[in-house]
């Protein structure tokens, strides 16, 4: 799990926290995290839920939001950005509206996440980690999603569809052009 | 078999409130708590249950380490990360049962003196975080989580956590890092989690099954429970069977039931035309064995150590003839390096070497050398490191080694001028 630091600028911490100064959620989300910092025993534990509401909302963490976040939960940027780049779900970029992950790991493996992987790559013109570029799909390949008695499975945002053919992943992409 | 966790499955409503109520729900959290803490957690030692999670430590004696009026809060984690490959059985009870599972933590909870509990699922679950999310709304407008749980003077309240993506949460103190808002990297023991966990305070943490069987137990009585299963192995166990077999899926089963019946019966035999190979009895981490070895054992944790694997989280993985085992196994290489939180360094450093020899022996590039190389690795990362996932990667490798040698030895040159470097 490295994080991904290659197109990285240098951020100045100090200028990007007085930048989003005014940076709010929803209404709703923001509700939501005052509930669960009323819950936790401090706000620093909140941070992945609060990360989850600001993905959810934007669709990715921007640095911005990473700044609002070490703002809401009380603790460094540096942080924020460890425990995003620390966790593969959280994304640091945006992804496609569609973000189809498939496993790839040995109980899907045995019962032909290969020929899966390969439909579907051939399908969306996309390797690991590849967006589209009209935004529409993103791919990924992943470890176990815990479906492995009803293997091999594919996730796409997050609905799990088990028990593929590579015909039929090929068909659920097709009824979301 | 009598059924302890599935003995409701896929009954009418079972998964909503009213018709957890209507099979008998909520008596046994009722009946804990006219009982003292104390009496709670005799009960669930009495049953001899162990913890479903991987380890098997027995629940009642983990629950009875939390020191007593240290005036420290006290935190019970319910640990829904469910990320071994091979296993999907907390799935299965979140998604149908998850009143029960609710109900089972509530217990728990009374029984250490915790009033907050986090319910830790794994960030890529959809369906089970939104039924477990739902049925806690729903467990709060009933009061159930609350103030003063069916007039007890109890109070307790329970958040669901969401990881986001990291199998080594799964790891107790990985789980209580992510809780507290950190990348999940596991934390030396001692001190144990029981004693000083999550922020500092005593914590107990206990996988979904675990808890699952707690309120059957305060019903029917810890004996009842005990007098399932063989005489160390207490009781029922889900085992998740994924692979070449016909039916693949969540069975439960008394402890001690025949590996070859679980396969011929329940799973309806290998898949159609393929001929067995192999099995992985515990979930992706335990060692593998040839699955004549396998198929002549009994499922308890004794017998599966007796043939030399581990009985683990009961993800039962069946490998048929046709399968490369050095592919197989480079593809659970991968797994734990990608996993690994990169904290100690015969783990970062082992799991990424051993997966890039792997790799290169299933891409017909190997060196003579490389098994023996493989092997000192496995054993340096044996023992050496913070958490379990350095030794789960050992396992396999050495297994996989032991028991399909020349299917390795077949892909690497026989010395390394052969290959003339
Ligand atoms: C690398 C690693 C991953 C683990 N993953 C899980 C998991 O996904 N779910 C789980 O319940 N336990 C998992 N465990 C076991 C936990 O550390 C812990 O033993 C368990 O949650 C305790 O609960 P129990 O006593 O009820 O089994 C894992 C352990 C290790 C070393
Ligand atoms: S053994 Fe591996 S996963 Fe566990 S703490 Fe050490 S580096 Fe992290
Ligand atoms: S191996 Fe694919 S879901 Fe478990």
């Amino acid at each position: 799990m490295q994080p991904d630091i290659q197109d990285q600028a240098v951020i100045d911490a100090d200028e990007l926290m007085a930048k989003t100064a005014g940076f709010k959620l929803s209404a709703e989300r923001e509700a939501m995290v005052d509930d669960l910092q009323s819950r936790y025993p401090n706000k620093k534990a909140t941070l992945l839920p609060l990360l989850w509401a600001i993905q959810e909302q934007e669709g990715w963490i921007s640095r911005e939001w990473m700044a609002y976040a070490a703002r809401r939960c009380e603790v460094p940027l540096s942080h924020v950005l460890g425990v995003v780049t620390f966790y593969t779900m959280y994304h640091q970029k945006p992804v496609g509206k569609y973000h189809v992950q498939v496993c790839r790991n040995i109980s899907c493996h045995i019962r032909g996440a290969t020929g899966i992987i390969d439909a579907v790559e051939r399908k969306l013109g996309l390797q690991h980690g590849g967006v589209s570029a009209c935004g529409k799909w993103s791919l990924e390949h992943v470890e176990c999603l815990a479906g492995c008695s009803w293997a091999p499975v594919m996730q796409i945002n997050r609905t799990l569809h088990e028990n593929l053919s590579p015909d039929q992943a090929v068909k659920i992409l097709d009824e979301l052009e | 078999m009598t059924k302890v966790l599935f003995e409701h499955r896929g009954k009418k409503g079972v998964d909503t409130f009213a018709g957890w109520e209507a099979v008998g729900g909520f008596q046994a959290l009722k009946r804990a708590l006219k009982m003292k803490p104390e009496e709670v957690i005799e009960e669930v030692k009495a049953s001899g249950l162990r913890g479903r999670g991987g380890a098997g430590f027995p629940t009642g004696v983990k629950w009875g380490f939390v020191p007593k009026n240290t005036g420290k809060p006290i935190y019970l984690c319910i640990n829904a990360d469910e990320s071994e490959p091979g296993t999907c059985k907390d799935r299965v009870l979140m998604e149908e049962l998850p009143f029960m599972c609710l109900e089972g933590a509530l217990i728990a909870a009374y029984a250490i003196g915790a009033k907050l509990a986090f319910w830790y699922i794994r960030g890529e679950f959809d369906l089970s975080e939104r039924v477990i999310r739902k049925a806690v709304e729903t467990l709060r407008e009933k009061g159930v989580i609350g103030k003063n749980v069916f007039g007890s003077g109890w109070d307790v309240d329970l958040v669901v956590h969401r990881g986001a993506g990291a199998y080594i949460c799964g790891e107790e103190t990985g789980l209580i890092s992510s809780v507290e808002g950190d990348k999940g990297q596991p934390k030396i023991k001692p001190p144990f989690p029981a004693v000083e966990g999550a922020f500092r305070c005593p914590t107990i943490v206990n996988n979904v099954e675990s808890l699952a069987a707690v309120p059957w137990i305060l019903n029917k009585g810890g004996a009842t429970y005990a007098a399932l299963g063989t005489e160390k192995s207490k009781g029922t166990k889900l085992f998740s069977v994924s692979g070449a077999v016909a039916k693949p899926g969540v069975y439960e089963v008394e402890m001690g039931y025949p590996m070859r019946d679980l396969i011929m019966n329940e799973c309806g035999g290998p898949q159609a035309g393929k001929t067995l190979k192999a099995i992985i009895p515990g979930g992706s981490s335990v060692p593998v064995l040839p699955a004549e070895t396998a198929l002549g054992m009994n499922l308890d944790y004794e017998s599966v150590q007796a043939a030399g694997s581990l009985l683990g989280s009961g993800g039962v993985i069946v490998i048929d003839e046709s399968q490369s085992m050095p592919e197989l196994l480079a593809i659970l290489g991968r797994f734990y390096a990608h996993e690994s939180c990169g904290q100690c360094t015969p783990c970062r450093e082992g799991t990424g070497w051993g997966s890039r020899l792997l790799n290169r022996i299933d891409d017909g590039g190997g060196k003579s050398e490389d098994m023996v190389t493989l092997e000192r690795i496995a054993r340096f990362m044996t023992g050496t490191t913070i958490c379990f996932l350095a030794s789960s990667m050992a396992m396999p490798i050495q297994s996989f080694f032991k028991h399909f040698r020349h299917e390795f030895e077949a892909l690497l040159p026989a010395t390394t001028e052969a290959r003339g470097d």
